[in-house]
């Protein structure tokens, strides 16, 4: 590994050189009230229930306060009146490769990012050139019946289904920001899968070519209908260009009857950001719902994916990786409800903490009363690479029935030293063997990752790793 | 619901003048109410903390009774009965020279430089300062016991609170200093004289000394409808070692909040708890396992079996400060669940901000396993009694853990004819 090179990824995107005059065609303003809500909703063109649908959860937005009472202090620092909430540009911005700073560039290069997607993801094109790829997934799937369009789309042309679902997974209270992307949503996904319709390959959130694609409000909607299987990708390993500092998305999983749908997030967000994001799915009989999740970077990310097992045989799976950098908070984790009986579930969390950088695993796990079989595992390692890092373990475990069980065990360690000494006896440099153990660490999870992702995520830990070993 | 409580009927001792408990009363009555929305509350029945209709704690009926009632191991150094507040029995002719048994009052006068330093030094941090200031303003009594250094105890020291009549109050408290390599075992027992209703708010503050040797037993059997707080905190110096059990036999409603400080290097705390739980009884336990100082280590175990509608509550938290390295914690939580309608949380947490450290923590709920069952119904013992057995082998598990054999055996004892296995 050569170690002279050490791009900060978290670069800062407020520098002359990185920023872009883009001049937007619709722009809500600053703040947010009804008026903004009008405006969101007259130039996406909603029908006049979702109208009301943000309306009520402004309101509810409003009245409900930070729950600073469990949650980092730092949420007080976001100032609502200074964020815009709908931002769109009708034409691709004009920007040029050759004002991407070096390091970026360099830093695409490392991460082995296809030529194409670098440019679209240093914010130069707002759609990269792979529509031939796209096109191709689109129309294998498309032959069977699936519907994959932006959710703006979805809830006009199939109200149908659309409107069944929507909200239903998290209501618009059910925190403080999901009340606020209920109010300002744009862009995200809505998938159909229709009954027994095995999608082959993995729908991938980015490929979907919409400067929408990756707003601040995303509010994506999943439905997998009986039998059916689906598995569904968004963001990627590399460092993305982002002026927002706020990040509010809401997710939506419906798995009917034996249906399958994993859910794969890997992102990777500038240190300004304050990503709360909210994740759950609803597994009727047999179905299955697995979020694989790996959160890199952010100022502060809040996010417990979780799964509500509604039928019988349901199961819920969280696999997640956070990587905290110096200055970081994930603060992540993992929610499994048992409503049914012989559910089971699994959360496998492991966090890295590099300079001051704090990870937590907040995780809850209920079994309801009068149920039999249900099983939870739960397991969480964190490891801390220096003196000042810190980790944080909070999980609220109630397990009722005695005809269920459940196990929870966490684990704190530093790296091994035996390990690094050994590896540097044989030649590699200390920082090359730190990478190595960290990558050991996660090696079996990051093994559950789409092979692209996986080879991403160990050169990405490779990066974030060199710049923190003295 | 009712914020105050009544003054007690005893007369008010001569505490020194920095000891204020009007103050402490109104520090009780300004401070708010805890509401489930308190992450120290969560999952806490609030309704249940209502101190409506307790009264001033009367003279006890019959002290003789009592006295004998609190035979206790047989072999003790020595002894103190107190009854609704009051000392009515004690001996401490038993003790090496040197070590002050006495009530708190006395210490207040006669050891007033310890007594200063050492008196609730330890603000309650786990959610229930409003009740420690309730019992600061109403305390009237308590064990005071100091061993000087290098002065060893052999036998246990044993103190016995009771409570007798009707919704009466308490306010046990229990001072133990442990000189610098000192040793000494004490035995604190909660008791109902007639398994009335009553109120209990007592607070058991643990200080070890450089080398010091501690195991502290709490054994608490208020009756099944009583509302009790027990707060502690232990401070452990360098070297030395406190080896806490609470066992909550009885009780309705019990917070127990217990802090173990490690402020010296190679300090060790062992936590223990043993809860059967049953009926509609809820058991809300909080910890805190403070690694201050480098390389201490904590063991905290604790052991909940619920039975029938019974409720507990496990919060624990490891935190290691920064500059704790080589700190080694473990926390543990198991919950046998018995019946359907139970209701086990468990909060095990860890914050950790030092990173050469060796922390884990685990939480368990099950049943009972079917093939031990199986294997005790085959042998011919009936289903629910080979159940008790095996809640009883679960718990003497823990009890191993307690060294002094005369102690654990006793123990063991009091634990069968708690579940009516013996």
């Amino acid at each position: 590994m050569n170690t002279e090179t050490k791009p900060d990824l978290n670069i800062d995107r407020s520098v002359g050189d990185f920023s872009y005059d883009v001049d937007y065609e619709f722009d809500a303003g600053l703040g947010l009230t009804e008026r903004t809500i009008d405006y969101i909703s007259d130039v996406k063109k909603d029908p006049d229930w979702i109208r009301e649908f943000r309306k009520d959860a402004l309101r509810k937005f409003e009245s409900m306060p930070m729950p600073t009472h469990w949650a980092s202090h730092d949420l007080d620092n976001i100032i609502f009146e200074n964020i815009r909430y709908y931002l769109s540009q009708g034409t691709a911005p004009k920007r040029s490769w050759d004002d991407v700073p070096a390091d970026v560039k360099r830093t695409f290069e490392r991460l082995g990012i296809p030529e194409q997607e670098r440019k679209f993801l240093a914010g130069v094109e707002a759609q990269f050139d792979s529509e031939a790829a796209y096109s191709n997934i689109k129309a294998a799937v498309g032959a069977q019946g699936v519907i994959f369009v932006g959710s703006t789309d979805g809830l006009q042309k199939h109200p149908e289904i659309f409107r069944k679902w929507f909200g239903k997974v998290i209501p618009t209270g059910d925190n403080k920001f999901s009340a606020l992307n209920s109010a300002v949503f744009s862009g995200g996904s809505f998938i159909y899968i229709p009954p027994g319709v095995k999608v082959k390959h993995p729908l991938q959130a980015y490929f979907r070519i919409n400067a929408e694609n990756f707003g601040q409000f995303e509010r994506t909607l999943i439905i997998a209908d009986e039998g059916s299987e689906v598995m569904y990708m968004e963001g990627c390993t590399a460092p993305k260009f982002e002026t927002s500092t706020l990040h509010s998305a809401v997710v939506e999983l419906v798995a009917l009857k034996g249906a399958k749908i994993q859910y794969i997030t890997v992102q990777n967000w500038s240190a300004n950001v304050f990503n709360l994001v909210t994740k759950r799915g609803l597994a009727h009989e047999d179905a299955e719902i697995k979020w694989i999740d790996c959160n890199i970077g952010s100022r502060l990310t809040m996010k417990y994916p979780g799964v509500i097992m509604k039928g019988r045989r349901a199961r819920g799976e969280v696999i997640s990786i956070a990587l905290a950098g110096d200055g970081q908070h994930q603060d992540t984790g993992a929610k499994m409800v048992h409503a049914a009986d012989d559910t089971t579930s699994n959360i496998v969390s492991k966090s890295i903490s590099l300079g001051k950088g704090r990870s937590t695993y907040r995780g809850l796990v209920q079994i309801g009363r009068h149920l039999k079989g249900c099983r939870n595992n739960t397991e969480c390692d964190a490891l801390l690479i220096n003196t000042e890092s810190r980790t944080d373990t909070y999980p609220a475990i109630t397990i009722r029935g005695k005809e269920n069980a459940s196990q929870h065990e966490a684990s704190v360690s530093k790296i091994n030293a035996e390990q690094i000494f050994y590896m540097q006896q044989r030649g590699i440099p200390k920082a090359a063997a730190m990478s190595l153990a960290v990558n050991g660490f996660v090696n079996d999870l990051v093994q559950q990752f789409p092979m692209e992702y996986s080879v991403e995520l160990k050169r990405l830990i490779d990066l974030e790793m060199e710049g923190s070993v003295g | 619901m009712s914020t105050t409580i009544m003054e007690n009927e005893l007369e008010t001792p001569a505490w020194p003048e920095w000891f204020d408990q009007g103050a402490a009363i109104q520090e009780y009555e300004s401070t708010p109410q805890p509401t489930r929305k308190d992450e120290s509350w969560r999952f806490a029945n609030i309704a249940a903390l209502s101190l409506d209709g307790f009264v001033p704690a009367p003279a006890v009926s019959n002290e003789g009774r009592l006295i004998v009632a609190s035979a206790g191991m047989g072999k003790s150094a020595a002894k103190m009965i107190f009854a609704n507040n009051a000392l009515i029995h004690e001996d401490a002719s038993r003790l090496p020279d040197g070590v002050v048994f006495v009530p708190l009052e006395v210490a207040a006068r006669d050891h007033a430089a310890l007594f200063k330093k050492y008196f609730m030094a330890q603000p309650v941090e786990l959610g229930s300062h409003k009740y420690a200031a309730l019992h600061k303003g109403r305390v009237t009594s308590g064990a005071f016991l100091y061993v000087p250094p290098d002065t060893e105890v052999a036998l246990p020291v044993e103190i016995f609170h009771w409570v007798e009549g009707a919704c009466s109050s308490v306010f046990p408290h229990t001072l133990i200093i442990c000189g610098q390599n000192s040793q000494v075992t004490v035995v604190d027992r909660f008791q109902s004289a007639d398994g009335l209703k009553a109120f209990a708010c007592g607070v058991n503050d643990l200080h070890l000394a450089p080398g010091a040797r501690l195991t502290y037993v709490a054994v608490q059997e208020w009756s099944r409808d009583s509302l009790a707080f027990h707060l502690n905190s232990t401070i452990v110096d360098r070297d030395a070692v406190c080896t806490s059990l609470t066992a909550n036999l009885g009780g309705g409603t019990v917070r127990g909040e217990s802090l173990s400080r490690l402020v010296g290097e190679r300090a060790r705390s062992e936590m223990y708890s043993i809860n059967p739980v049953d009926g509609t009884r809820e058991i809300d336990q909080r910890t805190l396992q403070d690694h201050v100082a480098p390389n201490a280590t904590s063991d905290l175990l604790y052991l909940n079996a619920l039975d029938d509608k019974a409720r507990t509550i496990f919060a624990g938290l490891i935190k290691v400060q920064p500059g704790a390295n080589g700190t080694d914690a473990y926390q543990k939580v198991r919950n046998l669940i018995l019946s359907d309608e139970a209701d086990p949380n468990s909060m095990p947490g860890l914050e950790i901000l030092s990173d050469d450290v060796r922390c884990s923590h685990g939480a368990t709920n099950g049943p009972v396993s079917e093939d031990e069952l199986f294997y005790l119904q085959a042998r011919g013992i009936p289903r629910e009694a080979a159940s008790r057995l095996i809640v009883n082998g679960f718990f003497n598990a823990l009890l191993e853990k307690i060294s002094d054999e005369e102690l654990r055996e006793y123990l063991m004892d009091l634990l069968a004819r708690r579940l009516a296995v013996s």
